[in-house]
């Protein structure tokens, strides 16, 4: 309850917030928040993840992003009526969802019958792997995890033909104009 | 020059620490929480501090752009390789009871070439993600 109520101040902090260097700065707060919630959970694989991605490399990259860029954000030029009606919808919505879920920590809910008894007794015996998030993830789950790594493949691939090409480019005008 | 003495002999200190972990990360994840994944972001991450604190330069003595842009699909195809050895041994895609005798040993295998491909890919993109901002600003 203290780590959301303490994301939900970062949150709002980071809305108010017009500097995007301590925007940045309260995202790696944010991040953390984020990993220690998920200790709370125990889904420790994630939070590593949430530790490593999110307040390591994506704050280098988003500084990164900042050294090419303004580092003040623009008023808004238009109403912000219209995005303020959305999000309280989409936010009202979302909150009569979890009316209908089912309490946090029962264990005979669908999601703990379907597949994951199964996982848990037969893993170490089929896989000889003893962390059963390693083995969904890489075995049970192969062809998704195939799918994340091809999607970072993909981002990565994109990224740097973004900022290469567009820097070839640059350097063809640069020349062409003492001409 | 002289007042960053501290941060580049620290930086110094825990470089090889960084890898070790990164190292424990991945092949601990059999055991522990982490994997391929943390573990690319981790390596990643030191190379990132070795080009904060000493410049790109150094960075990429380490870590040449050439290595690291291959790193990119070579993960991947580790990846895809190893579902491909599944169907030429006659199972479906990414079945990794072909890889070995005993079937939970092929898997456990399996699991670990997974994590090679993907650690090598991800360890790539995020560095080259990285050359690519640094060497845009310049």
């Amino acid at each position: 309850m203290v780590l959301l109520t303490l994301l939900a101040i970062v949150t709002l902090a980071i809305v108010r917030q017009r500097s995007l260097f301590g925007v940045v700065v309260l995202t790696i707060i944010y991040s953390f928040l984020m990993a220690s919630v998920l200790i709370v959970l125990d889904a420790v694989d994630v939070a590593m993840t949430e530790a490593s991605v999110g307040a390591g490399v994506s704050t280098v990259l988003l500084l990164a992003t900042l050294h090419l860029i303004k580092t003040t954000e623009m008023r808004p030029v238009r109403t912000q009526l219209l995005p303020m009606f959305v999000v309280l919808g989409t936010g009202t919505v979302l909150v009569w969802g979890t009316l209908v879920l089912p309490p946090f920590g029962i264990a005979d809910t669908p999601i703990h019958k379907h597949v994951a008894p199964r996982y848990l007794a037969d893993s170490i015996k089929e896989t000889n792997v003893p962390n059963v998030v390693t083995a969904v993830l890489a075995d049970y789950r192969g062809y998704d995890t195939l799918g994340e790594t091809t999607v970072i493949f993909t981002a990565g691939i994109g990224v740097m033909l973004l900022l290469r090409g567009a820097r070839r480019r640059g350097r063809a005008d640069s020349e062409k104009e003492p001409l | 020059m002289s007042l960053d003495l501290i941060l580049r002999v620290g930086t110094k200190l825990i470089l090889p620490f960084v890898l070790l972990f990164a190292l424990y990360v991945q092949f601990h994840g059999d055991f522990g929480p982490g994997g391929g994944f943390q573990a690319g972001v981790i390596t990643a991450g030191m190379v990132i501090l070795l080009a904060i604190t000493f410049g790109l330069d150094a960075a990429q003595r380490i870590a040449p752009p050439v290595v690291v842009q291959r790193m990119v699909p070579l993960g991947v195809l580790i990846y895809a390789g190893t579902g491909v050895a599944g169907l030429l041994m006659g199972r479906n895609y990414l079945d990794y009871s072909v890889l070995s005798h005993d079937p939970a040993h092929g898997h456990e295998l399996g699991i670990f070439l997974v994590e090679a491909g993907v650690l090598i890919t991800v360890a790539g993109t995020m560095t080259a993600v990285f050359y690519a901002f640094v060497e845009r600003g310049r």
